[in-house]
């Protein structure tokens, strides 16, 4: 039972990575109906850059109640002109152009910012700083430490945050739009360029978050995670319904806690012929299974609510 | 290339391997047969992605298949699995190994495309690509509890590929001229090279392939004139990744060795590049792309290496990095400036000229 449970608070808390990320695919997706590769490299670039100025600045004797904010800060920074810089350059010449083209040059975006990455950062693990002693709580025997309390609460305010801003805002009622039709939204006066290189900005700072909140819970950041997180997202986004943004909230906890579970018990089910080593194969198995007996996702239906 | 005799470019080919032993040396001859095997590949691939129209980012996972097919059923390794049953491994003809890998691949192909072929073509992007980790994963993994690929050590002492008698890892003489085996190995490559070039044409020109870039182009439009459109994208997934298991196999016997190292993601990316940067199902397109592209590490080697060190003093930039970096970049310029490739058929040309137009 305690097993189940550490699970559990496992799966929740990589869950909640998971749906930030999805979030980012999710609303560009509404917005353009096209996938962004290169949002997992959006994301390994936001733990990077976060770390490196962390252990700078806890290496210049900053608190780290001051030196966190900042660095995440100055990720968010960087994330959004990145998410801003692929979209001009890669994205929007291509908006009219064939299907395959935008996906060829996400790829090759994901490709440069990846060797990017290993030029400045090297091919060595990064690995994150303690900054102040983590407590762990018991809850029914299963542990939870403060940095996922934090993670699972701070994913949760974000995402609260975006909704507001979908549903509440002028901005978010012009993204509505232009989920809904490019055309007639354009028509209304709604700045259909602004508003997608915001959507895009908003995506990017997200995934900054998500990489710092990644790099907390391993304790380790390298120019290679973006690829596998940013697959596991796509998958959230498709389970939970890819356009749809409570679609990739749920979406992303549901895969967090198959893919926790799984690890946990795939070696009783299958008699110790395969261990927890296949944990990354239950995101593609959720994948296939999903595209199979329900291509539009879970929430997929209710249109309405595209973002 | 037309114009030229047949019987002229059948002798440069030919003597090709003897001049690149004589002027730059044999392990450069060794860097050809490498490229012929990716040019198989892209052109493997240029059939799903160039005349289809179908995104795949894993396509390496066939290549591996075919590979560890042949390093399975022709090495000692087997051995180590299964004692009772292979007291020393199982060791079969390439030549019988090769059409088994070629329908295993297609089948995997098949398996692989049915669940996303109904969907958009960006979902069967990200399958693929998924696809191509998890095998990864599986050859990785699979040295336990039954010793299946040996894991991340890979299959070794896999069987030199055997021809009439003739092993081609040796130096043979044949009419008198003594033939190392990377010459031989140069001249098998070449045969199934055209071969796939040969197979590639025809499907280009027939029924099938016609139905392919219909499909490439307007899949409604297809589908309303009669085109099963599901079961042409599964045969253009399956023929591409019997390509590569026939490519994978190939490889597994010159290499004598396979591991999971091979066949990573960015290997899958190379081959794409080569039929993106070449041009989308143009042939000769594809062939240059694949031999620019698998040329172009070892110029790089030669070139960037000494320049660094000349100028900086040490090297500030490998060229593996420095590689992807240019690939990454390629592929975003061709895709905005030249989307056709660099060296396109004149028919995808023209249509894409007229998208433009409109």
């Amino acid at each position: 039972m305690e097993i189940f449970l550490q699970q559990i608070i496992n799966g929740l808390v990589q869950g909640s990575v998971y749906a930030l990320v999805a979030l980012g695919y999710t609303m560009v997706y509404g917005i353009l109906g096209l996938i962004n590769f290169a949002h997992g490299e959006v994301v390994m670039m936001g733990a990077m850059i976060s770390l490196s100025v962390l252990t700078a600045l806890i290496g210049i004797g900053l608190s780290p109640f001051l030196a966190l904010p900042l660095s995440l800060t100055l990720a968010m920074a960087g994330c959004m002109a990145l998410g801003y810089g692929i979209e001009r350059i890669a994205y929007r010449p291509l908006r009219h152009a064939p299907r395959l083209a935008p996906l060829i040059t996400a790829i090759g975006v994901s490709i440069v910012l990846q060797n990017l990455a290993m030029m400045i950062w090297g091919r060595d693990y990064h690995s994150f700083p303690q900054l102040f002693s983590n407590h762990t709580h018991q809850i029914f025997g299963a542990i939870i430490s403060d940095i996922q309390l934090i993670i699972v609460i701070a994913a949760l305010c974000i995402m609260a945050g975006l909704m507001l801003l979908i549903h509440r805002t002028r901005l978010g009622r012009a993204m509505r739009a232009i989920a809904e039709n490019q055309h007639a939204a354009q028509l209304m006066g709604v700045d259909v360029n602004r508003v997608i290189s915001i959507t895009f900005m908003i995506g990017s700072a997200l995934a900054a978050v998500a990489g710092l909140m990644v790099s907390a819970n391993y304790g380790l950041a390298h120019y290679y995670m973006g690829f596998l997180l940013g697959l596991k997202a796509f998958t959230a986004a498709v389970l939970g319904g890819i356009g749809n943004l409570r679609g990739a909230m749920l979406g992303g906890l549901l895969l967090g806690l198959i893919e926790s579970l799984g690890a946990g018990y795939i070696g009783d089910i299958t008699g110790g012929f395969m261990g927890s080593q296949y944990q990354d194969v239950f995101a593609f198995l959720v994948l296939i299974a999903v595209l199979v007996f329900r291509p539009s996702g879970l929430l997929g239906e209710r249109l309405a609510e595209r973002a | 290339m037309a114009k030229l005799p047949k019987y002229i470019l059948l002798l440069v080919v030919v003597l090709l391997p003897f001049a690149i032993d004589a002027l730059l040396g044999r392990g450069w001859v060794r860097i050809v047969d490498f490229a012929m095997l990716y040019i198989m590949l892209a052109l493997g691939l240029n059939i799903v992605v160039g005349y289809a129209g179908l995104l795949d980012l894993g396509y390496i996972a066939f290549f591996a298949v075919g590979a560890y097919c042949y390093a399975l059923t022709g090495s000692p390794h087997l051995a180590l699995a299964f004692p009772q049953l292979f007291p020393d491994g199982l060791h079969l003809s390439f030549l019988v190994v090769l059409p088994m890998a070629a329908l295993l691949a297609g089948g995997m192909g098949v398996i692989l495309g049915a669940p996303t072929l109904r969907l958009r073509g960006d979902y069967l992007a990200i399958v693929t690509l998924g696809f191509g980790e998890i095998i990864r994963i599986f050859m990785n993994n699979l040295n336990a509890p039954v010793n299946l690929t040996n894991g991340p050590q890979g299959i070794s002492r896999i069987d030199p590929i055997n021809i009439a008698g003739m092993s081609l890892n040796a130096t043979q003489k044949i009419f008198g001229i003594a033939l190392p085996s990377v010459h031989l190995y140069f001249y098998l490559f070449l045969t199934f090279a055209a071969l796939v070039v040969f197979v590639s044409h025809r499907l280009e020109r027939s029924r099938i392939g016609r139905a392919w870039m219909a499909i490439r182009e307007d899949e409604v439009a297809a589908s309303a004139m009669g085109i099963n459109t599901r079961n042409l994208k599964l045969l253009a997934f399956a023929m591409g990744a019997a390509f590569g298991g026939v490519s994978g196999t190939l490889f597994a016997g010159f290499q004598g060795f396979v591991s999971p190292e091979s066949f990573s993601l960015m290997e899958s990316i190379m081959v794409l590049c080569m039929v993106v940067l070449g041009g989308m199902g143009h042939i000769y397109g594809v062939i240059l792309g694949g031999l620019l592209l698998a040329l172009m590490p070892e110029m790089l080697r030669h070139s960037v290496v000494p320049m660094q060190q000349a100028l900086f003093g040490r090297i500030i930039i490998d060229p593996e990095s420095l590689r992807m970096l240019l690939f990454g970049t390629a592929l975003i310029a061709v895709m905005l400036y030249r989307p056709a490739g660099l060296w396109p058929s004149p028919v995808r040309r023209r249509e894409l000229l007229t998208d433009e137009m409109e």
